[in-house]
């Protein structure tokens, strides 16, 4: 097999942080390479660099052997790399007809003229469909492209692409908009690409479709390869890779705690559209860990029982009595917490003080007759700065000019004041420094030792192993282990995530 | 080598002084822009040092004020409300037909103005809410339908005692006196209306910094996903600001309406782009960057010394309007450009 693109110790940096550094990969005529890596381990950058977006990286990029420079998104593709991005909204032009978007990179090099009509281009979106064998007839190619489903887009797209007669292909997380028969119908044309010789670079989180697909995978971790294997492959070590082999912190002196009586209990609640419904019993004194990968149905439990995002299935029950929060708002009232995954989008508000952002879930009791007393929201706010060891100038600080761990601690503490009887925290740990994490890792403890049951969910499994009791294994929607702490240990937790469904 | 050095750090010395000029002007520029054109106008023009000017300069902004208290409203749950201007039109033709066609008393009128106020902007709420359409698409289409229906019901025309109605008898009713007073009347030496815009600032003011539903307000603003997994019932407040904005616009009405007297049926037309207009200069004001009660009125004073002083001085009307156009440009210059602070995005500019 012969190469088509390689890529020699390449490497990219913005300002001085560096993104990748001395990544060398081979693309060969006819296989499939994966590519694996947890969120900023460098996987879009380097999709990028091949695709034109990022010019001035360092390295060398060959293609047929040859040196180029892909400067541009036009150089590449007259390379013959082409690249179907994640993002659908990326590629496709709203306001267009299916048409037009097919023949929409001719239509940018007004190949039609600068006067064209649907007419005119009409015989050669047909051409381009068929490429795909799409069975899009006039009338279906005469519509808005926005009538399309997801999946429909996502074909469209990737015909575009292969009208070019791609010598490689990027594929972004290709699947995450289809269903399963979408899938499989784009599985088979991969294979088909495969059999006509093009060189395909596969990203995706799911390692059941590169267990399926691919020929060899690459693991990128900080921006640099961790590991390369080729069949069969080795899931623990490729899991470990992506994850980090972190030095366990040294054996904290954490007493593992379990609960006695059960406080929230889901029942038949699904947590991804394909899933079987699962049953979850969560007990009062415990910190629960959930641990999973990306799309393993974390945030979807998190924010299911929170109310954020309700559970389309499925029913709970908190202390005994039946608990179906619609909104966050029910939640709250019950005393059940969310710290959300994205502080910025989810929990900030621009320009507000700790004290007003600390006191906001709460305003109704600190103001029940309306009036906000002079000071309860500042008082409110030096609480938490207390509780947390917040670093600021006090509680008229602005909570978007603190660092991400100190914003964490003020979101955190804020739920704190509230007596949580269930508090649910989304990745609380991620962009938090190791000081923020002890501290409110060290409150959570103390939270559940009261009474309450906490909730963390993390893709990091050393996070999960310093301060939980007990651990759930999600992995497609699917509880794949639920077990307690000194029951289990590191490999097993990460041989139960690495499962292929 | 020296010389660098020593240029060098008059460049340091430099930045903090202009720093301190920018900061001063993004917090006092408005309210320096405002005290210059009164002292310009007090000293320039001896009419427009006469009291009643001053009071009638200060019933001119009250109007404007009240119905920037209301944009200034939805703006703060992150909206804008454009049918301000048809609410306070619509009032005045309510009240006209109130009282002229059907011969009912004043408290009549002003029931009937404030509860169509409110039912307007309970439309706009529902919109705007429950059916997710844009706050300024929403509030547009509503401010045509409103202005519609008005002439509507009065059949394009301007309602006033004697009128001939579509029965073939004439209008018996008038503009009872004690409507009439909402405008012309006085507490004291203060004009009614500039009480009610006084009375509507302070109100606002506490309502929107003071209370938990302002606070709440402000929280959607500023971003209404952390407001609602805060475990905030969004939609409840974003409704009443709409509300609010209604009710205040049909104050506004209710003043027009007693100034003028009778159902004119282009009252009000004006109104709308003063209103955002104030609201926008308030925004400025002490370098908040956020809509405030305070700044709005402050914008509409602003706006009656600017109006007064140059009708006096014999600037024409349509000439008024590019002064107010640069005007706005200036102070949106202030909370746009020169602060540091992040303007949140207003939809209405």
């Amino acid at each position: 097999m012969q190469t088509v693109v390689s890529l020699t110790d390449v490497s990219m940096a913005f300002g001085t942080n560096r993104v990748l550094s001395g990544v060398s990969v081979s693309l060969r005529e006819g296989s499939v390479l994966a590519l694996i890596g947890a969120n900023g381990a460098g996987k879009s950058t380097l999709i990028k660099i091949l695709s034109g977006v990022y010019p001035g990286h360092g390295g060398e990029i060959a293609v047929d052997g040859k040196p180029v420079v892909i400067d541009s998104p036009s150089v590449a593709r007259s390379l013959g790399i082409h690249t179907v991005h994640q993002r659908i909204a990326d590629g496709v032009v709203p306001g267009l007809t299916v048409a037009e978007n097919l023949v929409f990179d001719e239509l940018a090099r007004s190949s039609f003229g600068t006067y064209f009509s649907l007419g005119k281009i009409l015989p050669r979106a047909r051409a381009v469909a068929a490429v795909l064998e799409l069975p899009w007839d006039d009338d279906f190619l005469r519509r808005d492209v926005f009538d399309l489903g997801v999946a429909d887009q996502q074909l469209l797209l990737l015909a575009r692409a292969l009208d070019q007669d791609p010598r490689m292909l990027v594929l972004d997380e290709p699947t995450s908009a289809l269903s399963m028969a979408e899938v499989e119908r784009l599985f088979a044309l991969i294979r088909r690409l495969k059999e006509s010789g093009v060189a395909i670079l596969y990203v995706s989180h799911h390692l059941s479709e590169i267990d399926t697909l691919a020929d060899a995978l690459v693991v990128l971790r900080d921006g640099r390869i961790m590991l390369e294997q080729g069949r069969p492959f080795g899931w623990n070590e490729v899991v470990r890779a992506m994850l980090g082999e972190q030095v366990l912190a040294e054996e904290t002196d954490v007493v593992e705690r379990r609960g006695t009586d059960v406080r929230l209990e889901l029942r038949g609640v699904r947590l991804r559209p394909d899933a079987a419904p699962q049953d979850l019993a969560f007990r009062a004194g415990e910190v629960v860990g959930v641990i999973g990968l990306l799309g393993a149905g974390k945030s979807e439990l998190a924010r299911g029982i929170f109310g954020a995002t309700p559970f389309t299935e499925g029913s709970m029950v908190l202390d005994g009595r039946p608990y179906a929060p619609s909104s966050p708002s029910d939640a709250v009232r019950n005393g059940v917490f969310l710290v959300p995954e994205d502080r910025s989008a989810e929990a900030l508000l621009p320009g507000w003080s700790i004290g007003r952002t600390a006191a906001l879930p709460f305003i109704s009791s600190i103001a029940p007759r309306g009036l906000v007393p002079r000071g309860a929201e500042a008082k409110r706010g030096r609480w938490v700065i207390d509780q947390l060891d917040v670093v600021c100038t006090g509680d008229g600080h602005d909570v978007d000019e603190l660092s991400g761990g100190n914003q964490q601690r003020v979101v955190v503490g804020r739920w704190l004041a509230g007596k949580p009887r269930v508090l649910v925290l989304d990745e609380p740990f991620r962009g938090v420094d190791i000081g923020a994490r002890a501290a409110i890792g060290l409150r959570l403890r103390a939270l559940a030792q009261d009474g309450a049951v906490v909730i963390i969910t993390s893709s990091d499994v050393d996070e999960i192993l310093q301060g939980s009791d007990r651990v759930l294994v999600l992995g497609d929607g699917v509880v794949r282990a639920d077990t307690y702490l000194t029951e289990t240990n590191r490999d097993q937790i990460i041989e139960r995530m690495s499962e292929i469904a | 080598m020296d010389l660098a050095r020593k240029t060098a750090r008059t460049r340091v010395q430099a930045i903090p002084m202009r720093e301190r000029v920018r900061e001063w002007t993004v917090r006092y520029g408005v309210i320096a822009i405002t005290l210059f054109l009164l002292v310009l106008f007090l000293a320039t023009e001896d009419t427009f040092r006469r009291p009643t000017t001053i009071l009638s300069m200060l019933k001119y902004a009250s109007v404007i004020a009240i119905a920037g208290l209301g944009v200034t409203t939805a703006m703060v749950v992150g909206g804008i409300d454009l049918s301000v201007g048809g609410i306070a039109g619509m009032a005045v033709t309510i009240a006209a037909m109130t009282m002229v066609i059907y011969n009912q008393i004043g408290l009549i009128a002003v029931a009937g103005v404030l509860v169509a106020g409110a039912a307007v902007g309970l439309v706009n709420a529902l919109l705007i809410v429950r059916l997710r359409i844009p706050d300024m698409l929403a509030t547009l289409s509503v401010m045509f339908v409103i202005q519609g229906l008005k002439l509507v019901f009065v059949s394009g025309q301007s309602v006033s005692s004697g009128m001939p109605l579509p029965d073939g008898t004439f209008a018996k009713g008038h503009f009872t006196a004690d409507f009439l007073w909402i405008d012309n009347g006085f507490v004291g030496p203060i004009p009614v209306p500039v009480l009610i815009f006084l009375v509507l600032t302070v109100a606002m003011w506490i309502f929107l910094t003071r209370t938990r539903w302002g606070r709440i307000m402000y929280a959607i603003g500023a971003n209404p996903e952390a407001a609602r997994l805060a475990g905030i019932r969004i939609n409840r407040y974003h409704a009443l600001a709409y509300v609010i904005s209604g009710l205040l616009a049909a104050v506004a009405g209710l003043i027009l309406a007693s100034r003028i007297g009778q159902g004119d049926i282009s009252a009000g037309n004006s109104l709308l782009l003063d209103s955002i207009a104030v609201a926008l200069v308030g925004m400025s004001v002490m370098g908040l960057n956020l809509p405030n009660a305070w700044g709005t009125s402050l914008g509409a004073v602003m706006l009656g010394i600017l109006i007064t002083g140059l009708t006096i001085a014999g600037v024409p009307y349509y000439a008024q309007d590019v002064v107010k156009g640069l005007v706005l440009v200036l102070a949106l210059i202030f909370s746009f450009t020169l602060s540091r602070k992040r303007t949140r995005y207003v939809s209405a500019v």
